[in-house]
């Protein structure tokens, strides 16, 4: 019997396109190694969520239109953000209301098909391990979107078991928001830096060397807190880690 | 007139006139079916621990309970009550005939009056008309013979509880006080006041500190009187039977 | 009224941070809240199951609501009642003033009620000659520091033991002055003994009510002090000041919702003190009110119905929602600047005092959807919010740099090519920047991040679209 290999278009997230873009050749071996036949459609930009959370409908319609467009002939869409994933899976649909059926239709399709990377190589392809090995006491926090717009908990602690070398030191208030909030960080600044302040100090009481998560902006808000403290922790997406790639990229916000 | 003006405003707003005859009448048969919706199953429970229940859930909320074999006992635990609180013998009575008819001769010593709380009372003695035992509640449905002012004036509130009042979910205290109670007023069942009352005032209003006795009772003490002779054991299946077949359908929008 | 500082919230927020009485208030918020919660969720096995109930039950009423609102009056007339329908806090005031003035009333009890101080009722009686007493132990307080609440069920949630100890000794003269408060039980018991003949005096009792039973004509009050029993018992006259989303049809209904309430305010199972008031006292009773009103107010609810807000009438005003909001748990209440803070009073202020004043509210949150995660009756709050920044956005309310930025960004995503173009220089030159360095400290037009954050260079080596492009070039 002929089996094809699923066909799965990354979607790389604009913060992994422009800030770290190892997360995507991370995500790309970690789908091919679970046996998918990866794409990266050129025209993909951004979700719109800045957009849409500025309130702007119109303009998020424009780029959930170019995004269904360029995704909806794969078997899957994945990408490695929880934030990023549930804009696509959970709120594209909403965007086309009854005036406009044809894009909500297929804003429906989008959505049943698109997945967070962590949670599709768990729940939809099966994986219970990987093949990676990494020195270190790892903590992980949950990033808001993916916690509680796809209940993504259980998926990234399972893999990360599976790792080599690896020791998971539990952050407590891990499901409490790190204050990154989009363009709430910069619009609400000393809200932001004190969320984050809080964050990083429970994350320094843990005594773990790394910390993961798997949204790029809750990484870039932890890390530049932690740097600007001075805190010898190590940041990273947790895709790197479970492809084994921590050594094709320094930390975030580092240089070696 | 600000009445219709905002029915005007709910109505435009559900893009509606009045709702036509039938569809008050389908409403009007929702409120007299008073549909239940979930009881929980923490007290589908055989009758015994269905009180040991309503125990436990007076205990959790700082109440107190002693159970007593009948009536007689009464005047011996609240003396006795009083004296370990080092509290006056002195109370304050509900003119329920439940407590008018014990025979307090034996404790002498025991001031009593019959009337509503006032200013100064440190002590009532209340009858309770039902009690839950989801959540430990005592149901106090104000009549000429159970003020309201017993459970809210004195610093320690003592309250007579038949075991056989006890129910599982407030549903079935509300079903057993449509059937039994006629308002005098409104020739309907509900009473002026009902107070649910869970265990001894409080209030965590100081840092968010739990602290007893804030304007209400500091004490709640329940004499339980354990007039189930013979309680009918119902085993653990008929209770999850009965748990199941109970619970009414969840209300769905426009229903 | 609550003075409205809501424009200035960015302010308060700040000021807020930086009060450390407040900070050390606010460090309460996890151990208090979240924990017992989510001891008394645990403790219901059917707590999920409840929350769709108790939606649907509000969605039902709320479909609804003419029907029950009538049927509700005509019930409370049946027992003697009756009611004042209110469109407005200018009308409410005026029916409150004028049943107190009607019983010649010189003192007033009141339970907390949030509506109450939306209408701003203690300014309104004082300035007429009655004297409002506050009887809930947090609203007590502040009513003697002259402050608004700072959370829906804990009003003095903002205040330490030492606020306490020194608000008692300037305001109870008559005490003795040296007298020590060595327990919080001490501050409890001066303010038992203190509104004990405030109760016993007044001539009137105000409360709110948590719901409305149109099958009875019932008001619920739901309280742990006593303070609302005793309030609505003693006087002659009890009024209940009640919003017209408040009625559900039946005991039933609202028996779902208060197994909902209590744990998911303060983590009960259930309230002390759970109180039904229906019409006069009876004929041979000896304590109760004889007259018995209901104030029952609109105050712009109606105009959300048929709207996309139209879900935040749900609300059952339990605060789960402000006591897991990490904004809400750094700057506190007080900083929303108006009667409910939080993230409900964030959809909720700008519907009742203008999203031009209260703008800033909803767009105060990371959308981090803790809120609408504990919410009992599952209001989308992220949700809600987001629809009013689409009104800011469309009312040209939006700041314009947030605009100016927005535009441009959204001309590059829309073309890609362009965008391919422009990233690939842009983080070119920031990759160079911060060539050996791996963050910025300082970054312009970046301030707000730079501020308290490092700001992490990109990896170095281009985008990935550009990195990609290249290995597929050389057929990797």
């Amino acid at each position: 019997m002929l089996q094809t290999r699923p066909r799965v278009a990354l979607f790389v997230t604009c913060l992994v396109d422009l800030y770290r873009p190892t997360v995507g050749f991370a995500a790309i071996k970690l789908l091919e190694e679970a046996g998918c036949q990866v794409e990266v459609p050129e025209v993909q930009t951004c979700c719109g969520q800045p957009a849409y959370n500025t309130g702007d409908r119109a303009t998020a319609k424009d780029l959930a239109r170019n995004v269904i467009d360029a995704f909806l002939p794969y078997d899957h869409v994945v990408a490695p953000s929880g934030s990023c994933a549930g804009m696509i899976g959970h709120h594209y649909p909403g965007l086309f209301g009854d005036e406009d059926p044809h894009y909500r239709g297929k804003a429906e399709a989008l959505a049943a098909k698109t997945h967070e990377l962590v949670s599709f190589l768990t729940d939809v392809l099966g994986v219970d391990a990987v093949k990676a090995r990494y020195e270190g006491v790892v903590t992980y926090h949950d990033s808001c979107s993916g916690l509680r717009e796809l209940g993504i908990k259980a998926q990234p602690r399972k893999l990360l078991g599976s790792v080599d070398g690896l020791v998971l030191k539990e952050l407590p208030d891990s499901e409490v928001c790190c204050g990154f909030g989009g363009t709430f960080c910069v619009k609400y600044p000393d809200i932001s830096v004190r969320m984050v302040s809080d964050k990083a100090k429970d994350v320094r009481e843990t005594g773990a060397d790394t910390l993961l998560a798997g949204d790029m902006g809750c990484l870039l808000n932890m890390a530049g807190r932690l740097q600007r403290e001075g805190a010898a922790v190590k940041v990273r997406h947790v895709a790197e880690v479970l492809a084994g790639m921590t050594n094709d990229a320094a930390p975030i916000g580092e240089t070696k | 007139m600000s009445k219709d003006a905002i029915l005007g405003a709910i109505r435009r707003g559900l893009k509606r006139g009045p709702l036509p005859a039938d569809q008050a009448a389908m409403l009007e048969g929702r409120i007299a079916a008073h549909p239940r919706h979930l009881i929980p199953a923490r007290s589908r429970l055989p009758r015994p621990e269905q009180i040991a229940l309503f125990i436990k859930n007076v205990e959790k909320e700082f109440g107190t309970v002693e159970r007593i074999a009948d009536v007689s006992a009464v005047p011996a635990a609240i003396t006795d009550y009083l004296a370990a609180q080092n509290l006056p013998a002195r109370l304050v009575m509900a003119p329920h005939p439940e407590l008018e008819a014990i025979d307090w001769s034996s404790r002498p010593l025991l001031a009593r009056e019959t009337r509503r709380a006032q200013d100064g009372d440190l002590v009532s003695l209340q009858h309770a008309w039902a009690g839950v035992a989801e959540t430990g509640t005592l149901f106090f449905p104000s009549d000429p013979v159970r003020p309201a002012t017993l459970n809210l004036l004195p610093e320690t509130e003592i309250v007579l509880l038949r075991a056989s009042a006890i129910v599982g979910a407030y549903e079935e205290a509300w079903d057993r006080l449509r059937a039994e109670r006629k308002d005098p007023l409104t020739g309907g069942w509900m009473p002026r006041n009902l107070m649910l009352v869970t265990g001894p005032s409080r209030s965590a209003d100081i840092e968010q500190t739990l602290e007893l006795g804030a304007h209400g009772p500091r004490r709640l003490h329940i004499l339980l009187v354990e007039d189930e002779a013979a309680p009918r054991e119902m085993s653990r299946a008929e209770a999850r039977a009965q748990a199941t077949a109970q619970p009414g359908t969840p209300a769905t929008p426009g229903d | 009224m609550v003075h409205l500082t809501s424009p200035a919230f960015k302010e308060n927020a700040t000021r807020a941070l930086a009060d450390p009485g407040l900070q050390k208030a606010l460090a309460r918020t996890k151990p208090q809240f979240h924990g017992k919660r989510a001891k008394a969720v645990a403790g219901l096995p059917e707590f999920e199951q409840l929350r769709e109930i108790g939606k649907n039950i509000k969605n039902h009423t709320l479909a609804n609501l003419d029907f029950y609102l009538e049927r509700y009056a005509a019930k409370v007339e049946e027992a003697g009642g009756k009611v004042h329908w209110c469109s407005t806090a200018d009308e409410a005031r005026a029916a409150v003033l004028r049943i107190c003035r009607d019983a010649g009333a010189k003192t007033v009890t009141k339970g907390k009620s949030m509506i109450s101080e939306e209408l701003g009722i203690n300014d309104h009686l004082e300035s007429h000659g009655i004297t409002p007493v506050e009887t809930d132990l947090g609203e007590y307080i502040l009513q003697l520091r002259k402050e608004p609440p700072s959370h829906i069920i804990g009003p003095a949630f903002h205040l330490n033991r030492e606020d306490w100890e020194e608000s008692f000794r300037e305001s109870h003269t008559d005490l003795d002055p040296k007298r020590v408060f060595t327990e919080r039980r001490d501050i409890l018991t001066e303010a038992r003994t203190k509104l004990r003949s405030r109760f016993l005096a007044a001539d009137v009792g105000i409360t709110g009510a948590n719901f409305l039973i149109a099958e009875t004509g019932s008001s619920v009050i739901v309280t742990n002090e006593g303070n609302g029993d005793l309030t609505q018992t003693l006087p002659k006259v009890h009024i209940a000041l009640a919003s017209i989303e408040k009625v559900v049809p039946t005991l039933e209904d609202a028996t779902s919702l208060l197994r909902l309430l209590a744990r998911s305010a303060t983590g009960q199972d259930f309230s002390v003190y759970t109180t039904f008031s229906t019409g006069v006292r009876r004929q041979g009773d000896l304590d109760g009110p004889e007259e018995y009103h209901v104030v029952l107010i609109d105050n712009g609810r109606s105009n959300m119905i048929g709207t996309e807000f139209q879900e935040m009438l749900r609300c059952i005003r339990c605060a789960a929602c402000m006591n897991h909001c990490p904004v809400y748990g750094v700057t506190g209440g007080h900083a929303y600047g108006w009667v409910y803070p939080g993230p409900m009073g964030s959809v909720l202020t700008p519907t009742l005092v203008g999203v031009d004043k209260a703008g800033h509210l909803p767009n105060a949150s990371t959308f981090c959807g803790r809120c609408e995660s504990v919410c009992p009756v599952k209001i989308p709050l992220p949700k809600l919010m987001r629809h009013w920044r689409e009104r800011e956005f469309e009312r040209h309310l939006t700041p314009g740099t947030v605009r100016t930025n927005l535009g441009l960004w959204a001309w590059f995503a829309k073309r890609p090519a362009m965008y391919r173009a422009a990233t690939r220089l842009g983080i070119g030159a920031l990759s160079l920047l911060g060539k050996g360095k791996g963050k910025f400290g300082w970054m312009p037009l970046a301030e707000g991040w730079t501020r308290g954050r490092d700001l992490p260079a990109p990896e170095p080596g281009g985008t990935f679209m550009a990195r990609y492009a290249k290995t597929r070039r050389n057929g990797r």
